[in-house]
């Protein structure tokens, strides 16, 4: 401890300097400050960032999360949901989310948002991403002009979420048949776009939306003819088995083709270019264009059993129409029931013959074509059913001219047309039909099988007694046959005296022969010498060539 | 009951570092200590100012330390922000009350304490009030003590994000609520330091 110094007085003292460092502990205000400066900072940064809330009602809120489900534009977060909530009514979950300011030019009035689940369809899988990540929110912005908060949300994506560049065709058709919406659409079996829309429109006919990728949109003209490719299209022909299909995608979840029509037909109504007819099949779409049908009738007083709607009208052989409806009729003059055949023709099938009636103006109209049809039937024609299949009893109405039938009167003003008729053949051939089966049924069936099966019985008896007692004799006989051969053959063998002897005999003969052919040869010159007897001889003779005709 | 004599009454000033009571004569134009070297001041000046603008700066970090995510959380089940009060909420519906219990006071009991506690000794200190004058040392001196228990957050965090790195699997990153949280016990510790407990026991003259 160091001793305290006395204290010197105070007028000793010099003033001490003080320095005034004020100025330090103001800075520590700094920190308030910046703290401050930093807060009001993120505040507005946060302001800033801070985009339009939306609410958007769906059906179900099945996954959706507060504070987690995304909001996704292309795949990239815009926006979290922010609370989910039940619509007054209880109908709807009414989600709202908050979008982050940029977002904010995507909220239009026809804006769609969807909820992106995991989705396993034929054509394609998608939204398996969803499985671990849970659902979240799909967006694709629309083009009015009129800005929204609030939304309807789809329970369904849009096939087409992205907007990618291409053409959207309209097709019309009168069934979509089994078309699902992502169906693709194929050019040349090359998939070039799908189904993104189904419509059944106000008159029942459907209306079927496509869009075809950008690249490929050029192939799309007005000439283009699109069909539906669903399924495999087996054909017979004379060139053998024929089968098509676009693809395994298609055949499963139906799809659609398209391809030039025939170039030399010009559309009979082009109309607005993104309107199309959606033909059956390929074969239909690539058919010349019908045409306005006209309806004929035709009454047949015959049982017409196998004509079904839809059974072709032939003409001349020549398909140009189909049967709409078979009614039953009434004749009060006859009391009959005619069969009432409504059928729908195509004139235009009929291809060049149309044409040249057409260049005479014979089907200006329906009274010029219902004239025409008159001195056609005056020629003979009529309307006959005829059996398509004999195997199925299918029938067909044929447009034949049959010079031979009735003369009929013909009345033009009728609508629709009535055509006359003669009767099928068809029953003709099922009478004969059976007349044999009757005749088949008349032969005694029975008797012949009981003779036959006593025939058998017998030639089973005769057969038993072959085997027991014939056949144990033919073996001895055959035994016995074989050592005969035995003797025989040792008879006729070179060193049996029998074949010596033979020797023998044969050129004991031989000689003997030609000692008689000397004496006939002596005879003959010497005939003298029967009487004579022998002269002695001045030359020897030799003896002549043996000879088999020599006389005795 | 006579009041204890002051320090200034006695002339002496103590040393706030050593604690060495030194007489005010002695202390020379440096008025530094003889024992310890360092500055000895009868009260440290501009104390309440300082520990006033720690404070305030204290308060306003504490705003965007709770409304900012002090965490953020990927994993194959989706990524997540949590914010501190989020987090206990999460573990008391969770079911782990004592880590909730745990996180709250660590994290906001403690800080609210020490704002309020160091508020409350401003304000007796500026009136030069009398009241509880033994009392409020106590709590100054408790305020001291739990400053740092509230860097509990922080090490959570930072331990998290630094083991949680598998990253398809499971990753953590800090966010920036937990450097604000981290400036809000910094500066209250400031605070808590700037302030000088003689000013307690001063009386009105």
């Amino acid at each position: 401890m160091s001793a305290t110094p006395t204290p010197p007085s105070e007028e000793e003292l010099p003033t001490p300097a003080v320095q005034n460092r004020h100025w330090i502990p103001r800075l520590v205000w700094v920190v308030p400050v910046v703290a401050a400066v930093i807060g009001i900072s993120l505040l507005i940064r946060n302001w800033q960032n801070t985009g339009p809330r939306i609410t958007i009602s769906f059906l179900s809120g099945e996954g959706v999360q507060v504070g987690k489900t995304l909001v996704k534009y292309r795949d990239v977060a815009v926006g979290r949901v922010s609370a989910v909530a039940l619509s007054a009514d209880h109908q709807t979950v009414v989600v709202s989310a908050d979008l982050s300011k940029d977002a904010a030019s995507l909220l239009k009035a026809d804006t769609q948002f969807w909820i992106v689940r995991p989705r396993i369809g034929v054509g394609s899988v998608s939204g398996l991403d969803t499985l671990l990540s849970g659902v979240y929110i799909g967006m694709k912005t629309g083009t009015a002009a009129l800005r929204e908060r609030h939304f309807v949300g789809l329970e369904d994506p849009p096939a087409l979420s992205h907007g990618p560049r291409g053409r959207e065709l309209q097709l019309h058709a009168p069934r979509a048949g089994s078309l699902a919406i992502g169906a693709p659409v194929y050019f040349r079996q090359f998939q070039v776009g799908r189904v993104i829309d189904e419509n059944l429109l106000p008159d029942g006919s459907t209306r079927v939306t496509v869009f075809v990728d950008a690249p490929y949109d050029g192939f799309v003209k007005p000439v283009t003819r699109f069909w539906n490719a669903s399924g495999i299209d087996v054909k017979l022909g004379a060139d053998g088995l024929n089968v098509q299909t676009e693809s395994l995608a298609a055949v499963l979840a139906g799809g659609l083709a398209f391809d030039d029509g025939p170039t030399e037909i010009v559309p009979v109504a082009a109309g607005i270019l993104g309107d199309f007819t959606l033909y059956k099949n390929e074969t239909e779409a690539m058919a010349p264009p019908d045409g306005d049908p006209h309806y004929v009738r035709m009454r047949f007083s015959q049982a017409l059993r196998g004509l079904d709607v839809g059974a072709p009208v032939e003409f001349v052989g020549v398909n140009i129409g189909s049967v709409v409806a078979v009614d039953l009729g009434y004749e009060p003059r006859d009391k009959s029931f005619p069969v009432i055949v409504t059928a729908k023709l195509y004139p235009r099938r009929m291809g060049q013959a149309y044409e040249a009636l057409a260049a005479q103006g014979k089907t200006e109209s329906v009274e010029t074509l219902a004239a025409f049809v008159g001195t056609l039937v005056n020629r003979g024609l009529r309307a006959q059913p005829r059996s398509a299949s004999l195997l199925t009893g299918k029938l067909y109405i044929a447009l034949d001219f049959l010079p031979a039938s009735p003369r009929t009167a013909f009345d033009a003003s009728i609508r629709p047309l009535e055509l006359p008729t003669v009767n099928g053949t068809f029953q003709d051939l099922e009478a004969s039909v059976g007349r044999l089966v009757a005749k088949v049924n008349d032969l005694p069936l029975e008797q012949i099988a009981a003779d036959l099966h006593t025939d058998l019985t017998d030639l089973h008896e005769t057969l038993s007694e072959l085997h027991t007692r014939v056949l144990p004799n033919a073996v001895d006989t055959l035994s016995a046959l074989h050592g005969t051969l035995d003797s025989v053959d040792r008879i006729l063998d070179v060193e049996s005296p029998l074949q010596r002897g033979l020797t023998e005999t044969l050129s004991e003969s031989r000689s003997t022969l030609q000692a008689v052919r000397e004496l006939a040869d002596y005879l003959d010159r010497h005939p003298d010498a029967l009487l004579r007897g022998r002269r002695p001889q001045k030359i020897p003779q030799k003896p002549a060539p043996s000879s088999s005709d020599a006389k005795p | 009951m006579t009041p204890l004599k002051q320090s200034l009454e006695l002339g002496l000033v103590l040393c706030r570092t050593c604690g060495l009571a030194v007489s005010l004569a002695s202390l020379g134009i440096e008025r530094r200590c003889p024992r310890c070297r360092s500055r000895i001041e009868q009260r440290t000046p501009f104390s309440t100012e300082m520990t006033l603008a720690w404070l305030i700066a204290g308060i306003v970090f504490y705003i965007p330390a709770n409304l900012l995510p002090v965490m953020h959380t990927s994993g194959l089940l989706g990524e997540a922000d949590s914010t501190i009060l989020g987090g206990i909420l999460e573990f008391w519906r969770a079911g782990d009350w004592d880590i909730a219990l745990l996180i709250f006071i660590a994290s906001v009991a403690v800080p609210f304490t020490k704002f309020i506690a160091i508020g409350l000794l401003l304000l007796t200190v500026r009136k030069k009030s009398r009241w509880e004058q033994h009392q409020r040392t106590v709590l100054y001196r408790i305020v001291e003590f739990i400053g740092y228990w509230s860097m509990l957050d922080v090490i959570v965090v930072a331990l998290t994000s630094a083991l949680m790195q598998f990253q398809v699997l499971g990753a953590a990153e800090p966010r920036a609520g937990i450097a604000f949280f981290c400036a809000v016990v910094v500066v209250t510790m400031l605070s808590a330091l700037s302030f000088d407990p003689r000013l307690i026991w001063d009386r009105r003259v």
